[in-house]
Formats: structure tokens, sequence, C-alpha cells
């Protein structure tokens, strides 16, 4: 592990009492009439995996922004780590989905990672050696150093999803908020990218990562939510990943997980009848 | 100061401005936010004319910026409605601007002295007669002064919020969650872009001035990888077309901004034929040199494969003819392909008509073999 990030874990909240990580309210939004989310109430314990589950057009996706204030919800409010998002800026990282950006925007790995600094300089200060040192590092620990100074459109899916979280790291943030880290990635990346998570974890960061694939849920995470528009559950992977609870985020479309069918199941991974929407709109996810 | 320096200079002046903004542009896909901007801002430019009286630049500029602003609002109102995408609404948006400009202009025809020809098209020719007094001591050229503060203005606002529009154009939703409000830097750059639009007016006129926002920097899109070069790249192509527009113009005796965009245009065509990196001939070689390498990778293993040695009997290699049956390829084809394996030590024609693995060639074979392409590919780098 790198000296900077080293820092940012003994500089950032530690010493306070143990509060949520995130804390959320009465949440609504609604693009439009639609309703995304509905009268959504959580709170995510601090230090743990936490996974984001729900059907194509549950409001994963719109769960994620709103906490990052970059949508504005109806009704309710979000808190992290006690305060509104405006103050805590700076403890909060964000892997927007792959696709979200233009990868023939032309720019190099390293500098992508160097946006990842932007918020800490502020507005009109530049990025600086130790700055891009800083990018380098965060690229070597997700392992593709090597391909620093390569235009990002010459970068695998995988690689380009790497580059995605080394600008996390180089947030230094407390809470890593992650939309889809693993989807579209080869079993290496997918490794990779897990180790990372487990690391942030093991150093006392939380990581909320919306996950497709239900059934490494309870392999990668410790705490999941369960979400269909509505909260239907979240905890304790133990607790909250039961069938009964997948079967009322899911609809009936869902094969009942029975130790029988589980293997079916793992065979037919990624089986698109898996991820109907069942009630909610479609469109966002 | 003679009029063909003053030309050049003026010319360089909007063609810089243009270029750096228009990369921005180009990059955030809004090039048809530059054309709607240099139409509507017209009736900002005949109001700011009518309150002032005279053709004084400050209510010039501070009409156009206003114009410029209401458009991009309109323009985001309608995208937000979600009824209408955002081409469409710039499709609603800048005729309806743009004729009330000319409504007012035709109107007003006789107290303004602006006419509808010199807005479209601009009349650069005249620029050096124009001068810029302070009492009444001369200053020079008012449309250099003009052009000239506006290219300085443009490229201060991008050495200031260089590292701040590069996030908001690369990644609205990191720039916003880090608290770079996307929304005001988009209102800047829509600013700076309605400002530098009305010193082009005079110049090259409201159509050119979108040839040189958008073709320099999808020219320079073309041809680098770096945003800060392609920044640069777009400011030297903008004033290269600029200039050599002009000398063009006067020897074909024809329109100096029509002459300007021509000569972007050729620029552009040049660089979509043969850039290195994204031209068409480099893209066709590329494929050709893919398609070989692979086809290369294709012999190697079958020839590999079948003329393995069975027990006791020495390797005779494969023969060409049932090599060709096997392929089906062109014998010509068949033919470069083992070519250029035997010349790269890989393959021997061991009689007529056999052709046989070297030991190099089964070891370059064993290396990638598990990933037949990567030989290919990797020649890409």
């Amino acid at each position: 592990m790198n000296s900077e990030v080293a820092e940012a874990v003994s500089t950032g909240p530690g010493g306070r009492e143990r509060e949520p990580a995130v804390e959320v309210h009465d949440l609504t939004v609604a693009y439009h009439t639609q309703p995304v989310l509905w009268d959504v109430d959580l709170v995510l314990p601090e230090g743990e995996l936490i996974a984001i589950v729900g059907p194509n057009g549950a409001g994963k996706s719109t769960f994620l922004k709103t906490i990052l204030g970059l949508i504005d919800p109806i009704t309710g409010w979000v808190k992290i780590c006690g305060a509104g998002y405006r103050r805590r800026r700076s403890w909060v990282a964000y892997v927007p989905q792959r696709e979200s950006v233009d990868w023939d925007f032309p720019t190099s790995a390293v500098d992508v990672v160097t946006m990842g600094i932007y918020g800490r300089l502020g507005w009109f200060r530049r990025p600086r050696k130790h700055d891009r040192e800083l990018a380098l590092e965060c690229l070597d620990k997700v392992g593709i150093a090597d391909l620093a100074d390569r235009q990002i459109s010459q970068l695998s899916g995988g690689q380009q999803q790497r580059v995605f979280l080394a600008r996390a790291l180089a947030q230094q943030a407390q809470i890593y908020f992650m939309d889809e880290p693993f989807a579209g990635v080869d079993a290496t990346t997918e490794r990779a990218i897990l180790s990372l998570l487990q690391e942030l974890r093991n150093q006392g960061k939380t990581v909320v990562a919306v996950h497709h694939d239900l059934h490494t849920v309870a392999e990668y995470f410790d705490h999941v939510v369960l979400l269909n528009m509505r909260l239907v559950a979240a905890g304790p992977i133990r607790e909250t990943f039961t069938e009964e609870n997948l079967q009322r985020t899911y609809g009936g479309k869902l094969t009942v997980l029975t130790q029988a069918t589980e293997d079916l199941l793992r065979a037919r991974a990624g089986d698109p009848s898996l991820q109907q929407p069942t009630g909610p709109p479609p469109g966002q996810s | 100061m003679s009029s063909t320096l003053v030309i050049l200079l003026v010319g360089g002046c909007v063609a810089a401005s243009c270029a750096l903004l228009g990369c921005f542009l180009v990059l955030r896909k809004m090039a048809l936010m530059g054309d709607a901007i240099s139409h509507a801002v017209l009736p900002g430019i005949v109001i700011a004319f009518l309150l002032a009286g005279d053709r004084s630049t400050l209510p010039m500029v501070l009409g156009a910026s206003v114009l410029g602003v209401i458009t991009v609002f309109l323009v985001e109102i309608g995208t937000r409605s979600r009824r209408l995408q955002e081409d469409a609404s710039i499709g609603v948006v800048f005729p309806a601007l743009f004729s009330i400009g000319v409504i007012l202009i035709s109107r007003y025809a006789g107290q303004v002295d602006l006419d509808l020809e010199c807005v479209l098209y601009g009349e650069i020719a005249y620029t050096p007669l124009d001068l810029l007094y302070w009492g009444d001591r001369v200053l020079g050229p008012r449309a250099l002064w003009i052009n000239g503060s506006i290219l300085i203005a443009v490229a201060a606002f991008l050495f200031a919020f260089y590292k701040e529009l590069k996030i908001s154009t690369f990644d609205p939703a990191l720039a916003a969650a880090l608290g770079f409000s996307p929304v005001l830097l988009h209102y800047l750059l829509m600013t700076m872009l309605s400002i530098t639009i009305v010193g082009a007016f005079e110049s090259v006129g409201a159509i050119l001035v979108v040839a040189m926002l958008v073709v320099p920097a999808a020219t320079a899109y073309l041809l680098t990888e770096r945003l800060a070069t392609m920044l640069a790249l777009s400011t030297a192509l903008g004033v290269a077309s600029s200039t050599v527009g002009y000398f063009l113009a006067r020897v074909l005796d024809a329109s100096i901004a029509g002459s300007m965009a021509v000569v972007a245009g050729i620029f552009f065509a040049t660089a979509f034929l043969f850039s290195p990196s994204h031209g068409l001939v480099a893209k066709a070689a590329r494929h050709r040199r893919l398609g070989l390498g692979m086809a290369e990778q294709l012999l190697m293993l079958h020839i590999g494969q079948s003329s393995e040695p069975r027990s006791g009997q020495v390797s005779r290699g494969c023969e060409i003819d049932t090599l060709e049956r096997r392929f089906n390829w062109r014998p010509s084809k068949l033919q470069k392909v083992a070519k250029r394996l035997e010349r790269q030590g890989w393959l021997d024609r061991v009689q007529e008509g056999r052709l046989m693995l070297t030991a190099a060639g089964a070891e370059a074979l064993e290396r990638t073999g598990q990933a037949p392409l990567t030989h290919a590919l990797q020649a890409e780098d």
C-alpha cells in the first residue's frame, strides 16, 4: 500500500464513534410522474461491503445518484456519516457505470485517474506532479500501471473498469459508491476488483455497490439491500439474502433458490429472465 | 498596418477563438449548439443596435450574450421536457430566434445600418477601413481590437477553467459529485461562445462561424489523443485555414470567408483520409494487416496440427493444393501468406508444393497458440 493512501486512512473520520455510513429517510424519487424510488428508509453500516440488488428498473442507479446529490428527491433526505452530502463530499468516491462516459475522449488512463483528485484541489488549482504520482500509484494498485499513458479507448472493458476504480481510489474517500463495478469484466478482473474492495473494507472503508449477479452476492458482500422501487429488505447477508426476500424483490420470476436449483442457476448465470423488471417503470435501473 | 495584415490578424483571432471553444463543442457532442447560437444571437444584436443607435461594441456583445444564454436556456427546457431530443430542441429554438432577428432587421431597415447579407456572410475585406478612435487618436482597426480582446478572453477562460471543463465534459456526473457544477460551466462556456460569435459576425459571418467552430476542432480530434494537443492543433488549423483561405480568395478573386471555410474543409478531408490513427487509409491498412496476421496464424495452426509426425514417420508437411481446398482462399492469398511466414523463418518449402513449419515456426506457434490473435494484435502497437 502506498503512503498517501495509508495516510488518508488515518486522517479520515477515524476516532469518532461509529455511526451509520449512510442514512436514508423517507426517500421518494420520480422521473416526471413515474416514481422510481418510493419511500425508502434505510441505514447502511460503516466498514462493510454492501450490495444493492434488484431487478432492472428497480431504481438502483437512481438510488446511488440521489445519495450523491446528482438527483433531487421529491421527499426525504440522505445523510452521509451524519451530515448532508455537500459537507461530506470529500469523504465520498463514486464509480459510475462504465457506459456513462465517452471512452473516445482524448485523454490517457492516468489523466482520468487524476480527475479523482480534482475534488480535493477545488476550483482553479491544477494537479501537480505529486498528484500525478498518486494517480500512478492508484493505477498500480489496480494492476495496470503499465497502461498509464494509453489512450482510454484503447483499453479493454475490464481495464476501463480498473481505471474507474483507480480514480475512485485517488479520491481517497471513506465511502465508495459503485454502479455495477463487476459489469462486463472477465473473471480475472472480477477477482482483482473483489480483492481491492475487500482491502478497502479491511482498511475500515465502506463500499456500496450495485450488483447484478445473484450467485456471488453472498460470497462477495457482507450486507445486502434488496430494492425494487420500494425497499424490500436490508441487512446482513445471512439474515437478509433469503429465498423469501428474493422472491419479494424479483416477483414470481425468480426460480426458487433451493440447493437443488442453485446449481442450475449457476449454470445459467447471466440469464436475462432472472433480471426482468416486475412492477416499476423500465429504463431506470 | 497594411490591410492584408489586418485581415490576416482579424481572421486569425476569430479562427483561434472559434477553434479553441469548438474543441469543447465537439467533445460535448454539441457542435450544433454553435450553429444555433450563431443564428440565435441575431435578435440580440439588432435590439442592442436599435437601443444604442450605433454600432458600438459593448451593447452588441451584451445583447448577443444575453440571447446566447437565452438560447441555451430554451434548448435545455426543451430537452428536459423529455419530449424533445437535444437536436430537435435546438432545431426548434434557433430558427425561431433567428427569424425574429430577420424580421427586426427588415422592419427597421431604415434605421439600422446592418443588412442581412453582411450578417450572414460577413465582410472581412472591409475590416481595415473601420477604425477605432479614442478621442481624436486612432487606435487601429476596430475588428482587430474586438477580436483580439475576445481571443485573449477565451484563452484566459480556458486556461482558468481547463481542469473543470475537462472533467465536466468527460464525466459530468463525477464533476457534479465533486462539486464542479456542470450546469454553471455549461452556461459559462456558452456565454463565451456567444461573445466569440458576435466578434466573428463581422468578419466571417453567421454561417461560416459554424465552420470555424466545428471543422478545425473536428480535424484536430482525428489527429490526437490528448486534450491539450487537440486544443493547440485546432487553433493552429483554424489560423492556417484563415490565412491560406485569404490568399486562396485573392487568387480566385472569390469570397474570403468562403475560401477560409473551404480550406478548413480540405484540411478536414485530408485528416479524415490520412490521419495516422483514425484516418480511413490507416484503418484500411490496419484491417488488412490484421486479416493477414489472422491468416498467418490459421495457416500455421493448420500446418502444425496436420503435419505432426506420426509414429516412426518423418513429417512431410502439407500439400499446398490441400491447403487451398481446406481454406478456400485464392491461390494468390495463400502464396502471399506463405511468403510472409517464410520471410519470418517460420515456414519452409520442403519440396515443390509442400509447406512445413520450421523449428522456429513451431516454437512461435507454441507461444501464440493459446491466443491465436495476440500476435496480430501486438503488431498494432
